[in-house]
């Protein structure tokens, strides 16, 4: 149930990108921190829920052959590094697409996919991912 | 009381799609058959990691976006759908938490065969109309199965479309709405059952056309409109061929019926069927453009609905979300292998999946 309970604290992050801004320096992180790691004490009780736009940018990538049992029937499949327009920068899969269509500079948006099943009788757990902008 | 309508609305389509010609190569039917039987082009396919929940958060977002609603200003969702995740627990919820709606909110999944999320249309104009919300969403979306080889096959595809309803900024006016219901055996799945079943000889007649063309009958008569005095006309759309024929019995054109004659090219998205029809149809629509719209579902019932478009439509940028056009030209082709293995329809042991 541990797992279960941390996908569900984490539903406002996952499914809407919702990140944290510090009200001291303004900066902007995604995941979400409790705490800037700039500005320290400054930012206790400033920290502020932020959503982000979803839009970015590839600032490298990586084809995954090798692909864990929740991705067999996506195999092979691309995990970016995106920065976002928002500032935060982080870790993706780029879904509906070939490598080949996927270059650093690429612009990329958000959408709401199927990440995981706990098997056939388990929770489905959903999240953002990324296509190519068109 | 200021008439409600349509105040928002949004679509998605997958972006995968397969030919007749490829699951006729499989099953050794012939294509030209299939296409002129059915009238179907194309259909679309959803990837390995959506379902009914990613494609009514996608409809949902393109119809937030494209009217600029607070997503806190929607007071009740309703998902329409046969191909719900989960047996039990609502698709409404993830919906309402992926688009930042409220705590306090309305939220239920409906199941009427292809016409679920027609019913919930109707559901969110009474509670629009009742003063209990401001903002309604529903939401037609099925990822419908057909069993390998069945005909069924040729068209069960992907897709949906969420209408937002209220009485401000109305871009069309729902003049007014009907149904008709009977107990009709046309088509079913039992729970458990991965694929549907269909009484042969009860799809037709009995079925689609009887009700199809009652509710359009009735609602002409109800609103003292003919055919001739409607813009557009959308129906439930199982095939390519049945809302055609349905068209021409009731008097309809070729002109009137083509924009939302989308199942040639997307196949049958079940609940996001007419609902999508009607989508296409208010992406080029005038102010003053007035639509019959009726849906169908199995079991059996149709949904009719009269609307006028207002000159609201002009102040939207229908642009700003992705329109139908668009989605229908931005494809990649599947083979049948590839299918196969999207649709689950090749199964591997739990040990790899
Ligand atoms: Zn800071």
């Amino acid at each position: 149930m541990g797992e279960l309970s941390r996908m569900w604290r984490e539903t406002d992050h996952r499914y809407r990108m919702v990140g944290e801004k510090c009200g001291n320096c303004g900066k902007v992180y995604f995941p979400p921190r409790d705490i800037c790691p700039t500005c320290h004490r400054d930012s206790i009780g400033k920290m502020n829920n932020v959503e982000m736009s979803g839009n970015g940018v590839v600032v490298s990538f990586t084809i995954v052959h090798d692909a864990p049992p929740a991705f067999s029937r996506q195999r092979p499949y691309i995990l970016a590094i995106i920065k976002l327009d928002d500032g935060p920068t982080l870790t993706g899969q780029i879904v509906d697409t070939t490598p080949s269509e996927i270059d650093i500079g690429t612009r990329v948006r958000s959408v709401f996919r199927k990440i995981s099943e706990d098997g056939h009788s388990g929770v489905i757990h959903y999240g953002y991912k990324f296509v190519k902008d068109q | 009381m200021k008439k409600s309508g349509i105040v928002s609305y949004g679509s998605y389509i997958p972006r995968y799609r397969i030919k007749p010609d490829e699951i006729a190569r499989v099953w050794g039917e012939d294509p030209e058959n299939i296409k002129n039987g059915i009238y179907i082009l194309s259909k679309s396919v959803p990837s390995p990691d959506e379902d009914v929940a990613t494609i009514s958060v996608e409809a949902s977002r393109n119809a937030i976006k494209r009217g600029k609603i607070n997503p806190s200003d929607i007071g009740a969702i309703y998902i329409g759908s046969e191909s719900h995740p989960y047996a039990v627990k609502p698709t409404a919820t993830i919906v309402s938490s992926a688009i930042g709606a409220n705590f306090p909110l309305f939220a239920a999944d409906y199941e009427f065969a292809c016409k679920a999320g027609t019913a919930g249309i109707q559901n969110v104009k009474a509670m629009v109309d009742s003063g209990m919300i401001k903002y309604g969403m529903a939401i037609g979306s099925d990822t419908s199965q057909g069993a390998p080889g069945d005909v069924l096959e040729y068209s069960a595809s992907a897709g949906g479309t969420a209408m937002i309803l209220g009485n401000e900024n109305v871009i069309a006016e729902i003049n007014h709405t009907l149904s008709v219901t009977s107990d009709t055996p046309d088509f079913w799945r039992r729970e458990g059952e991965p694929y549907p079943t269909h009484g042969e000889r009860f799809t037709g007649e009995p079925a689609y056309f009887k009700h199809t063309i009652s509710a359009s009958r009735m609602m002409m008569e109800s609103v003292g409109m003919k055919p001739q005095d409607y813009d557009f006309a959308v129906f439930h759309q199982p095939n390519g061929k049945f809302p055609t024929r349905a068209a021409k019995i009731l008097g309809f054109t070729e002109k009137q019926y083509k924009d939302g004659l989308l199942t040639p090219f997307i196949g049958n998205t079940y609940s996001g069927s007419m609902m999508t029809g009607l989508s296409a149809i208010l992406d080029i629509a005038k102010p003053g453009d007035r639509i019959l719209a009726v849906s169908f579902g199995s079991g059996a019932g149709s949904d009719a609905f009269d609307l006028t478009v207002t000159d609201e439509i002009m102040k939207m940028d229908r642009e700003s979300a992705p329109t139908i056009k668009r989605m229908l030209a931005d494809v990649t082709w599947l083979d049948y292998a590839l299918y196969a293995k999207f649709k689950k329809k090749i199964i591997f042991g739990d040990a790899i999946e």
